[in-house]
């Protein structure tokens, strides 16, 4: 067997090199305060994953886990490395770097194959050729329907709806509907069409955040004369940035800060955006107290709540 | 379809980048990969033409059926075990309890566009799948293909087998419906029945006693990611080896053992590989689309305490299933323990043996024969009768077995009791494989006695009598296909000269001309 | 009995029979890697992504992968009867139920970080010393492409136990796609079922994406990265006896493969102690996400916080118009810039090569300070970027130095444009001034004043005498001899040195001095050019 070996190998005897070559000598002047070393790493590394089997049978704290596990690792690591890096040949060693080219008739020759064969195939029977391509192309489009078509409908007009409604009950997370006197000046709530409080989905989108402000700070927009009654404003809490929740109240600042982003929004002025990247004023909901001096939504909200997109028509 | 080289023959020869666009991109590819030398011996790699080797294909074919239509529904499969109330669009199951997995598939074959389609496909797919592995190894089997140097394709291919088992058994669990349910509960008993670990490895598994919150997400990732990458990264080594080594061809003309004649990879068994890809897609997607299989909106949520009638698992579990069902009622208690011999037996212990014996057979028939050398011709199976023989035995073991798993089925069909037909079976599963092991021996020796001429077409004999009243029998004149002749075959020319005639198909390379 | 020695030799032998591996298989074992710690960056991050698999396969086995509602009775009891999400609760299980859970998973979430940011230190590595030049420039478009995917790969992890934060970071992600023109909401309706949130049903699909389809292609790719990277062989630092046609170094077998698997240990046993002692992603103290929540301070990973911080900087310009909007507030910081800078790094190797005629292949690196033009536009490409990471955390800075959020945000608007172009400045000037005093290594070397020939007198640079420090490489020995041998035959590389010149072409150094100035020269007329 071996003797087929030498045969095969075309390219000659093969290196051989003696063992008191400076190249064959391990790489550090003292190889025996090496190997202690890395015994002694070696030996850590066994504690550690050995400490490791313990602490799980055991069940030791979380951190026990780690730090056996992380230091056993490393020091077999370590004392591996350090194996390779002083007691091994230290060389150096280097390796012929061949063009990676083949030769030039080589190189003619595939092409040859790829195009001469193709050719024969394709210039005798054009005709398939052009019918396989096309229905292959076919496929391929086709093919694209299932899978992107599938996982999911169609947005029609699903972004610009919210469930408020003419005559919403304002409720907050729990479900309690909010009367005139809930708030206080300055006061803050987030609230819900009446119904949806719990239901992840409308949360979503229906989210909105009711203030109090003092009447007499209140900007009051063109057209939304009746939208805050008693000082109470409604806007929605997605941010006409990102979709964030405008979660963050400044009190002082009278601002609405995104969390996220940092968009800054007045409440005492049509949430207009006061700093950050928020293009748009937060959509604001028309409220009414009813006849027992519960809040209600005047009218759903007049245009889509939350970030922009391609369809979004113009406010 | 505009290809320069053809248009601009002459100047080809001479001009240097003669390839147009696809030589400058070899030269890119070969400056910085080194790709031409071994690209062109790919491209001129010899696949021999046999129909027998086509059933490799099929198994890879719906493979790729099985990840690209798997794929699809993992996007809509929620592997949980959490309940909810039902409120999809299935109106019979509304307001009842189901398992997320179980609303999830509902939901997908259902009401997601084309999810029935990808979900029987994929059933099916898994089901051929596994059919194709077992005849291809079959016929790799029976021709001797597995001789050296390829007994580690053979164990690569073996370990295939099991995987896809254990991940078709696996896939049919994850729907959570009442049939698949039932399966897992048996594969919770079965893994009981283990001596010494089987209850740790059981709860360790299934994160509790059966049937636990866990089992469903974990046979999930199971079923598609880890068997998959696995069973992925064996048929690379698999067709890595099969390229390597060379395909095994049939004895004939020009077919020696040192060389393999047939088409080259590049174009013609490329276009006929493709093609035949197509075609197994095109197969499993007709079953997928009109042959209904596990509607599992029909068998309704899993339930423990539920049970169906005429619970039958896929066809490739079908033998275990027989095997478990004819098995004696042996259990033995002592010491505190049990050994539940009835599932351990035929569960474990019978198809750990098949799998140890096949895994086996390359070194056994190896020392019975004392044969070491490296074959690339097969054998045809008559002149092996031994090893056919086995080989026939074993598979008529499995049908028996699969057979046993429909004993109730029978039973009711052919209005015998239960019992009779498993004590039938009971017997039958010793004998038919003797009677068919010895069969085909003899049939083996039967046809080697037939001579050479066997397998060729009879002429007819036409009777003469000569002018001196001399009767004689001679042979009718050859017609065309009682022998083919084929031209001897050459290695793949490096270069075609375009400029020889158009419509000559002769000389061509890997075009078998067939005289008449 | 036979010896070890006879069994391996057998066991190759039978297998060489039916592989033939015998000839590669000591290729392989011979090649050679060169030693430089710079070149560890890579495996670094290889070994991340292998803890990544290994941590990652665990926490499959434990996290479910659903958006249903349940109350929660876990052993955490300030949560105690929350509603959450399954995929919450499991997460929750895995980080106090399960055994170990904890530390794999916090091993998992470091792992992720230390990936990302040791592929990218790997890749300022290659771009500082033009190692992504041809024949290595298909290598530099798959790191890009695993760099974009891990990163990817990332944001869908981090959103995986849906907390809190990670719920935030998907509503964020959600507005981002949503943002694009024209296909926009279609694609946002595709990829999460309807309108966000939907829960049920893009958890269980960022999560098949994430431990399955990403994975996978990480690791295809991983595998044709290290294919070239062993077939085009490593590049290597000029040096003694380093040619354009060599490498020098130690081979696999078995130094390092000792070095190699030994990092590897460490790297994992790192990442161990980090995940036992520095707490990440604490998602029980953020709790379950809800949509009407918010938390201050929301910070994504680190190798997110580019996008972030684009995002807040960017000036709040939308326009609508036709029935139509076109959100360039989101659009261009977190669609169309990460586009451009990925576009940028895929085209970068034949930008460069256009911008650069005349260039051979490259085998040996070039050092920074030798394309002062090239470094710049490093330099100033990190600054840019490293601002924007900066900018991702404006509101903690503001809070930290006690200064109003717009003026932080200001200020970081301005610097994100000019001091680009101050850091690409300053790093020109010091690469000429590198360049220019820098001493050629070879007059280090002993020089003695000898009488010439002629009478007169000449410096003389000394041979080195002793090579014990610097020995000349020879290919890897197939065998050893015991008894010393006066010349083995084939062991000395020979012609070493003589191709030394020729391949001196523009970018190509070495290690002799004169080469190595006339390059620099052609260069610098080439840029002139």
């Amino acid at each position: 067997m071996s003797d087929e070996h030498q045969e095969t190998t075309s390219e000659g005897p093969l290196p051989v090199a003696s063992i008191d070559d400076p190249h064959m000598r391990e790489a550090v002047g003292n190889p025996r305060r090496a190997e202690n070393s890395i015994a002694l790493f070696l030996v850590l590394g066994i504690l550690g994953v050995g400490v490791f089997g313990a602490a799980y049978v055991q069940n030791w704290k979380p951190w026990t886990l780690g730090v056996s596990l992380g230091l056993g690792l490393f020091f077999l690591g370590f004392g591996l490395s350090a194996w390779g890096k002083y007691l091994m040949p230290q060389g150096p060693f280097s390796e012929a770097r061949h063009a990676l080219h083949s030769a030039r008739a080589e190189r003619e020759a595939i092409s040859a194959a790829l195009v001469e064969r193709t050719g024969v195939v394709i210039r005798r029977r054009g005709m398939l050729g052009g019918l396989l391509a096309t229905g292959f192309g076919i496929f391929g489009i086709v093919a694209i329907f299932p899978g992107l078509r599938s996982l999911g409908p169609l947005p029609g007009l699903t972004l610009t709806k919210t469930n408020w409604r003419r005559g919403s009950l304002l409720v907050d997370a729990n479900g309690r509907a909010i009367h005139r006197d809930t708030l206080d000046p300055g006061g803050i709530v987030t609230v819900f069409p009446a119904g949806y409080e719990d239901n992840t989905q409308s949360q979503a989108v229906d989210q909105t955040v009711l203030i109090r402000v003092q009447f007499t700070d209140l900007v009051t927009e063109k057209g939304r004369a009746t939208w805050a009654p008693e000082g109470y404003v409604a806007y929605s809490k997605l941010c006409t940035h990102a979709g964030c929740p405008v979660g963050l109240y400044e009190r002082q600042l009278r601002l609405l800060v995104c969390p996220c982003h940092q968009s800054m929004f007045n409440i005492d002025d049509g949430a207009v955006p006061e700093f950050g990247p928020a293009p748009r004023p937060l959509p604001q909901l028309p409220l009414y107290i009813d006849a027992l001096g519960f809040l209600r939504a005047q009218a759903p909200y007049d245009q889509p709540v939350g970030p922009g997109y391609w369809e979004r028509t113009t406010t | 379809m505009s290809l320069a080289a053809p248009r601009t023959k002459r100047q080809a020869k001479s001009a240097r980048g003669s390839y147009g666009r696809v030589g400058q991109v070899i030269d890119e590819l070969d400056d910085r990969l080194g790709i031409a030398k071994g690209g062109r011996v790919f491209l001129d790699k010899i696949f021999p033409d046999h129909w027998s080797f086509l059933l490799g294909e099929i198994a890879l074919y719906s493979f790729i059926v099985l990840i690209a239509t798997g794929v699809f529904l993992t996007l809509y499969y929620v592997p949980s075990q959490t309940e909810v109330i039902y409120h999809g669009a299935y109106a019979p199951l509304r307001g009842l309890k189901v398992s997320e997995a179980y609303a999830s598939t509902v939901n997908l074959s259902l009401f997601v566009r084309a999810g029935l389609l990808m979900r029987q496909m994929h059933h099916w797919a898994a089901d051929v799948f596994l059919g194709a592995i077992v005849i291809h190894m079959a016929r790799i089997f029976f021709t001797g293909a597995f001789r050296k140097p390829r007994e580690l394709n053979w164990t690569i291919g073996l370990t295939l087998l099991t995987l896809s088992l254990a991940n078709g058994f696996i896939g049919y669990s994850l729907p959570d419906d009442l049939i698949s349910g039932t399966g897992l509960r048996i594969m919770f008993s079965i893994v009981l029945s283990i001596p010494f670990v089987g209850t740790y490895i059981a709860f360790w598994l299934f994160g509790g006693n059966y049937p636990g919150t866990v089992i469903i997400p974990r046979l999930f990732i199971i079923h598609v990611l880890i068997l998959p990458a696995i069973i992925a990264a064996l048929i690379g080594a698999h067709l890595f080896l099969l390229v390597r080594q060379k395909h095994t061809q049939f004895p004939g003309k020009g077919r020696t053992a040192d060389n393999v004649v047939g088409s080259p990879m590049y174009p013609t068994f490329m276009a006929k590989t493709t093609g035949y890809m197509f075609m197994v897609t095109a197969v499993l997607t007709v079953l997928g689309g009109i042959a209904q299989i596990n509607p599992i909106w029909q068998f309704g949520q899993y339930q423990p305490a539920k049970i169906s009638y005429a619970v039958q698992p896929d066809w490739y579990m079908g033998w275990l299933d027989g095997a478990l069902r004819i098995m004696p009622s042996w259990e033995f208690t002592a010491w505190g323990h049990t050994i539940p011999f009835v599932v351990l037996l035929p569960a474990v212990v019978f198809p750990g043996l098949i799998f140890t014996i096949c895994y086996a057979w390359p070194a056994i028939e190896r020392r019975f024969t004392g044969d070491n050398d490296i074959h690339h011709l097969l054998d045809r199976p008559r002149d092996r009768p031994k090893r056919t023989a086995a080989g026939a035995a074993m598979i008529a073991l499995m049908l028996t077995l699969l057979g046993a798993s429909a004993t109730d089925v029978l039973a009711n069909f052919f209005q015998v009791s239960l019992n009779e037909v498993l004590w039938t079976f009971r017997i039958l599963v010793f004998i038919v494989p003797i009677v068919v092991g010895v069969f085909t021996w003899r049939i083996c020796l039967e046809i080697q006695g037939g001579g050479a001429d066997i397998g060729k077409r009879k002429r007819a004999l036409i009777v003469t009598r000569s002018a001196t009243g001399e009767y004689r029998t001679v042979e009718t004149a050859p017609q065309p296909d009682d022998q083919h002749e084929e031209l001897e075959p050459i290695e793949v020319p490096v270069k075609i000269d375009m400029t020889e005639s158009d419509g000559d198909t002769a000389g061509e390379p890997g075009v078998r001309t067939v005289s008449r | 009995m036979p010896s070890p020695a006879q069994a391996a030799e057998r066991a190759v032998g039978e297998l060489d029979d039916r592989v033939g591996i015998a000839k590669g298989g000591r290729k392989v074992l011979d090649h050679i890697f060169p030693d430089h710690w710079s070149f560890m960056l890579g495996e670094l991050a290889m070994y991340s992504f292998i803890v990544l698999v290994a941590t990652g396969i665990f926490l499959t086995l434990y996290y479910v992968p659903s958006g249903s509602k349940l109350i929660y009775h876990g052993v955490y009891r300030p949560l105690d009867g929350q509603q959450m999400t399954d995929s919450y609760a499991s997460t929750m299980h895995i980080s106090f139920g399960v055994r170990a859970g904890l530390l794999v998973r916090q091993m998992h979430h470091w792992a992720a970080d230390v990936f990302i940011g040791s592929i990218i230190v790997h890749m300022l590595r290659i771009f500082f010393t033009s190692a992504y030049r041809r024949p290595r420039d298909t290598n530099w478009v798959i790191g890009t492409s695993m760099l974009l995917l891990a990163i990817f790969n990332g944001y869908l992890g981090y959103s995986m136990p849906d907390d809190l934060m990670s719920g935030s970071g998907v509503r964020i992600g959600y507005s981002i796609m949503e943002s694009i023109p024209f296909v926009g909401s279609y694609l946002v309706f595709f990829i999460f079922g309807g309108p966000y949130p939907r829960e049920s049903v893009f958890i269980p699909r960022f999560f098949i994406v994430h431990v399955l389809i990403i994975p996978l292609l990480i690791i295809g790719l991983l595998g044709a990265h290290l294919m070239l990277v062993m077939r085009q062989k490593h590049t290597q630092w000029p040096g003694k006896h380093r040619t354009y046609r060599n490498v020098v170094g130690h081979p696999l077998w078995p130094n390092f493969a000792a070095k190699s698997a030994g990092l590897m240990l460490m790297v994992a046993g790192v990442l161990g102690l980090m995940g036992a002692f520095f707490q990440i992603d604490p998602i029980w103290q953020f709790g379950p996400y809800a949509a009407s929540h918010a938390s201050d301070a929301a910070q994504p990973d680190w190798y997110m916080l580019w996008l972030e911080g684009a995002l807040r900087l960017m000036p709040n310009w939308e326009i609508s118009g036709l029935g139509h909007t076109f959100v360039a507030v989101v659009f261009i910081p977190a669609v169309l810039m990460p586009a451009l800078t990925f576009l940028g790094m895929y085209l970068l190797p034949a930008v460069e090569r256009r911008l650069v005629p005349g260039q051979r292949p490259l085998q040996l690196l070039i050092p920074p300070r030798r394309r002062p033009v090239h470094t710049a536009v490093g330099v100033g490409a990190v600054t840019f970027y490293g601002l924007l990471t900066v900018a991702g955390t404006d509101d903690v800075l503001a809070n930290f130095f006690h200064i109003s959020l717009p003026d932080v945000v200001m200020t970081l608007q301005i610097a994100v444009v000019v001091l680009p172009f101050v850091a690409g400045t300053v790093a020109w000037l010091l690469c000429h001034d590198l360049e220019r005093t820098t001493v050629p290594r070879v007059t280090r070397q002993p020089a003695v004043v000898v009488p010439s020939p002629r009478g007169g007198y000449e410096l003389k640079v000394e041979e080195p005498t002793a090579c014990l420090e610097d020995p000349e490489p020879i290919p890897v020995p197939a065998s050893l001899v015991p008894s010393p041998v006066k010349d083995p035959p084939g062991s000395r590389a020979n012609g070493q040195g003589d191709l030394d010149g020729e391949f001196a072409g523009a970018g190509d150094v070495d290690g002799d001095g004169r080469a190595r100035h006339r390059s620099a020269e052609r260069r610098d007329q080439a840029q002139e050019r």
